[in-house]
This record gives C-alpha cells, sequence and structure tokens, in this order.
C-alpha cells in the first residue's frame, strides 16, 4: 500500500483526548470505524484544519501542518462532506456546486462539471434551490460540491446517517461509482457495519481517542483479536468476477482465488468486481465433502486459527487458497470433528450477499 | 406648508439618520460578529454595554455624551489634539450621539442573524476553498440579509426619532442641528399646532412605512428561500 496520508494528530480537550498516528493509502474508501465518541469527527476535522490539533499532516506529498506551519482548510486541497448536508440555502444547486468550482484554478481542476453532475445524478436539479430537494439529492449535492473543488483528499462525515433506509439506499450506488469510477482517495467516518462492508476497502479501527487496528478490510474483519469478528453479524468480504451465466438453472457463479459462488441471478460486471459478504454464521463446516446436500457452494479451505466465541461456540479462520474466510460453528461439533489449526475442511456456504448491485 | 426652518430641519434629520445608520454598520458588524461567535468571559459585560441605551433615559445617555465632547471632555480633548473643533453642539457631535444611541437597534439585530446562521457554512465554505473575507461576503452577507435590513431600518427609524439625545447635546441650532423631533417640540411650545401635525405627520408615516418596508422584504426573502 502506498501512502499518500499521514497523520500524527494529537488533541486535548476537558472529557475527551485524541492521539493518532495513522497512514493511509492513496487509493480507494478508507473507513474510519468505531463507536460514537470515539473521535472519529475529530479526527476529520483536524484532518481538514477545521480543529486545532498539534501534530503532522501530510497530504501526497504537501505538508498541511506541522510543528511550523498551519494551513487553513481554504489553503487544503481537500474536500469535505458534513454529516448533515449543509447546503448554502441562498444559492441554487447549481450554484453550490460551482462555489468551489469556481474557486479551483482551471489548470488544477482533475473533475469535470459535467462528470460530476453526470456521477451524483444531479443534472434535472441544478436550478432547484437548496431547501427544494428530498435528503438524498441535498446529499448527493453535497458530495458533487466537495468533489468539483478537485480534492486529492475527500473527507466523507457519516454521509448517510442523517438519511432513512430508502435514501441510504438510493445513495449508495452513488457512493459505489465514486469508488469505482475516480481515483480521489476517500476518508468516510461510519459507525455502520454495512456500509464497512460494501464501501470499505480500507478499514480504520478507533475507540477512545486511539488506533485500534488498521488494515485491508477483510483482513481488520477476520482478525480474532479485533471485536468486529465477533460481532453476531461477523464476516468475510471478498471480491469476486462474476462467471458465465447458467440459463437452465437461473444462476451465475462468482470467481475468486479460493474457488467459486453459485448466486441466483444473471450477474454482470462491465469492469469492476463484484464484493460478496459471506457471514460467519452461514459457514458450516464437513470433513468429507457432501454430495447429497443441497448446499450449492462448497469451498475447499485449512483451517488458519480458532477461538472461543462464547461458552457455547468457535469462530473459525478459514483459508481458502488465499481468501480468508470466517465460519462459527458449536463448540460440540468443533470437538467431535477435532477441528484444529492445519485441518482440511470443506465449507458449506449457506448464503452469499452480493453487496455491489 | 412646510416653512424653510422645517425643511432644514427634516434634510438634517435624514442625513444625520443615514449617516448614522452608515456607521453604525461599519462599526457593528465586526462587534456583532465577536458577540454572536466568542466565548470570552467579557461578552455579558459587553452585550450589557451594547444594550444600555435601550433602557438608559436619553438625557442620561446625552449628559454623558455632553462632557464627553465638550472641550475638556476625554473625546473633546482628543478632538482638540489633532487639531479640531470642539464637537458638542456640532451636526458631528449630533451623530457621535446618534451612533451611541441607536447602537443596539443595529447590533442586536446583526448579531441574531450572525449568530443563527452559525458557522457550519462557514466551514463549508472555507473547505470549498474560500478565503475568510470571501466566506463573509459570498456566505455571511447574503445570509445575513433579513438581519441587515431589520438593522438598517431599525437604526435609521429610530435616530430618526431621537430627541432626548439631540436636545443634550446637540442644542437646538436651526440649520445645524435642529432634527425635526424638536421643531415639532418648538412648535408645540409656540401653540403652533398645524406646524406640529404637520411634520409628526411627516415623522409618523416615513416611521410607518420604513417598518412596514422590512416586515414585506423579509417576508419575501423567505418565501424565496423555501
Amino acid at each position: 500500500m502506498t501512502a499518500l496520508i499521514s497523520a500524527r494528530v494529537a488533541l486535548n480537550r476537558e472529557a475527551f483526548s485524541l492521539d493518532v498516528d495513522i497512514n493511509i493509502p492513496a487509493s480507494g474508501i478508507t473507513v474510519l470505524f468505531g463507536p460514537s465518541g470515539a473521535g472519529k469527527t475529530t479526527l476529520l476535522r483536524s484532518i481538514a484544519g477545521l480543529e486545532r490539533c498539534s501534530g503532522k499532516i501530510s497530504v501526497a506529498g504537501n505538508v498541511w501542518q506541522d510543528a511550523t506551519r498551519f494551513l487553513p482548510p481554504h489553503e487544503r486541497a481537500l474536500g469535505y462532506v458534513f454529516q448533515e448536508s449543509s447546503l448554502f440555502e441562498h444559492l441554487s444547486v447549481r450554484g453550490n456546486l460551482e462555489y468551489g468550482y469556481k474557486r479551483v484554478a482551471p489548470e488544477n481542476r482533475i473533475v469535470d462539471f459535467d462528470q460530476a453532475v453526470k456521477l451524483l445524478g444531479l443534472t434535472k436539479l441544478l436550478s432547484r434551490r437548496a431547501t427544494q430537494l428530498s435528503a438524498g439529492e441535498r446529499k448527493r449535492a453535497a458530495i458533487a460540491r466537495a468533489l468539483l473543488c478537485s480534492p486529492t483528499l475527500l473527507l466523507m462525515d457519516e454521509p448517510l446517517s442523517s438519511l432513512d433506509q430508502l435514501h441510504r439506499k438510493e445513495l449508495m450506488p452513488f457512493l459505489e461509482n465514486l469508488r469505482d469510477q475516480l481515483s480521489i482517495p476517500i476518508i468516510y467516518v461510519s459507525h455502520s457495519p454495512d456500509e464497512v462492508a460494501r464501501l470499505a476497502s480500507h478499514l480504520l479501527l478507533i475507540e477512545h481517542g486511539k488506533v485500534l487496528a488498521a488494515g485491508p478490510v477483510n483482513d481488520i474483519l477476520t482478525r480474532f483479536d479485533l471485536p468486529l469478528a465477533h460481532d453476531f453479524d461477523a464476516s468475510a468480504i471478498i471480491e469476486t468476477q462474476p462467471g458465465g451465466y447458467d440459463s437452465r438453472f437461473d444462476l451465475t457463479p462468482l470467481d475468486f482465488d479460493g474457488g467459486s459462488l453459485l448466486v441466483p441471478g444473471n450477474i454482470q460486471s462491465n469492469d469492476s468486481s463484484l464484493r460478496v459478504r459471506v457471514l460467519a454464521r452461514d459457514v458450516s463446516l464437513t470433513l468429507e465433502r457432501q454430495s447429497n446436500t443441497s448446499i450449492l457452494n462448497i469451498l475447499t479451505a485449512r483451517i488458519v486459527e480458532i477461538s472461543a466465541d462464547n461458552s457455547a461456540q468457535m469462530l473459525i479462520k478459514l483459508d481458502a487458497n488465499g481468501t480468508i474466510m470466517l465460519a462459527r460453528v458449536t463448540r460440540k461439533s468443533a470437538t467431535a470433528l477435532g477441528l484444529q489449526p492445519g485441518t482440511h475442511v470443506f465449507a458449506q456456504v449457506k448464503t452469499v450477499a452480493l453487496l455491489s448491485a | 406648508m412646510l416653512n424653510p426652518d422645517d425643511i432644514t430641519a427634516l434634510w438634517i434629520t435624514l442625513r444625520l439618520a443615514s449617516i448614522t445608520t452608515v456607521i453604525l454598520l461599519l462599526l457593528g458588524t465586526p462587534l456583532a460578529w465577536w458577540l454572536a461567535h466568542t466565548r470570552s468571559s467579557f461578552k455579558p459585560a459587553v452585550d450589557a454595554i451594547v444594550t444600555l441605551p435601550l433602557i438608559l433615559p436619553p438625557t442620561v445617555l446625552g449628559f454623558y455624551l455632553l462632557l464627553a465632547l465638550g472641550p475638556k471632555g476625554p473625546i473633546g480633548r482628543l478632538v482638540e489634539f489633532a487639531g479640531g473643533q470642539p464637537l458638542a453642539f456640532t451636526f458631528s457631535g449630533l451623530v457621535i450621539g446618534s451612533v451611541v444611541y441607536s447602537f443596539p437597534f443595529v447590533v442586536k439585530p446583526l448579531q441574531d442573524a450572525f449568530a443563527s446562521i452559525g458557522r457550519r457554512p462557514l466551514e463549508v465554505a472555507a473547505t470549498l476553498r474560500a478565503s475568510p473575507a470571501d466566506r463573509f461576503f459570498t456566505v455571511v452577507l447574503p445570509l445575513a440579509r433579513p438581519g441587515y435590513l431589520t438593522a438598517v431600518v431599525l437604526g435609521f427609524a429610530h435616530t430618526l426619532g431621537e430627541f432626548g439625545v439631540v436636545l443634550m447635546i446637540g442644542g437646538n441650532i436651526p440649520g445645524a442641528t435642529q432634527v425635526l423631533s424638536i421643531s415639532i417640540y418648538d412648535h408645540v411650545e409656540m401653540l403652533e399646532y398645524g406646524q406640529a401635525h404637520l411634520l409628526s405627520a411627516i415623522l409618523l408615516i416615513l416611521s410607518f412605512l420604513l417598518l412596514l418596508s422590512v416586515y414585506i422584504l423579509n417576508r419575501r426573502l423567505h418565501i424565496l428561500r423555501t
């Protein structure tokens, strides 16, 4: 991973302190994940220069802050999407989008006006007033506005949290497009495991103002020493490529290094890979390949690590030809099958959730 | 109809109110901004001082101003030191008195407007590459427009109706410091009720129209935005 952003940030408030030293890769979405009050937003604001902190922040070789200098926010080449959309109410949607766009010299623009408008589906809304938009439309306008100042780094503070379920669903594909079509790295604050599963390429866990762990999303999701692997919804994320559609049974195989997973429907992907999520509780293990079973998706894997999840259940980390997955089985079964690190098993996957559409 | 002295008084009144309003906007904006955003422990004291002219009898205000502006007062000495004429009983003195007298009527609406805008739109503008001055003119001013409208009209109208302070520090010099409200007083004293009626009606209608325009414009701004 090439580090684009390195930030060492320390800040002390009455009831709160933040002390982190992070490196964030130059591409994809890095999700800052943690409970409310962990310091995610404060960290984001510190990177933007909206909060005074001590430390050093450099982005793509430019020092934004160190012991001797402090670039004010308007001199940092960033885009910021606030939790509330915060559109300027005295301007039209177009006026909002042009606000940052006009303030960037033409030779420094990397995002085209029409491109951003199209990417976020705002073509028909440009002449509207900010107050005439739905919550989801407002959020899209705020994202486009931030993109149009051609940032080297896009900061997003829980962009979905102020939206209802319906608008969240509506906005998700736009965020995925952002990740897949633009080469702008994004730092994305969230406390929703769903958003992590769908959007994160990297994950940075924050708690009590400190970094708990950082790394590629699937590494962090499947680490036994971290809380996510012990969540009820503990899961693994697998990037796959769709294979040839089987029209007879209406199934499409999704291929990856560790094998292939069949999912219903005719799934196509023109350019990017398809992301699937496999929940630990949907994976069962056998020592021999079952032939008389209704379960279609059976992968061969090797046990890497075993840990007690609670008094009745064990959490098992599997390596399917390089792809790490989780399985949750009862302690009784684990004992009966004699499961140990190194054991070769067949992982029966009951359900596969397709994350990108 | 209006006699020449009354026309002069009307002219002086309008000129006084206009100049006072402009000065108040220039002084009031930074102060209102500071009051709306500061966390300083001086804020309550400054708030109280700014609001003081609202409740103080104009004669008290006028008395202190007279002392301050006179040849032995601090402001008077300063002016004299700078080579100027004493300010008491001059139009300039009236302007200073009016600025003090109408101060809260301009600062308070601006302060409320700035406070209701909050910090967020400014932070947004900062992340969109706008410098502090740029942010003020492209975000704060347009968003605070209803506040400015109220401030301008209240400051202007309140100065129009000024009486006690003017009497104390301006005297009643026709053609120099005699304003409308004092002309009315003089006419009544001399039992010239017709003239008093006319001038009073002018002030009444002018003030009403000014206030009406604020409410209409503010409503229109509000409708425009929603």
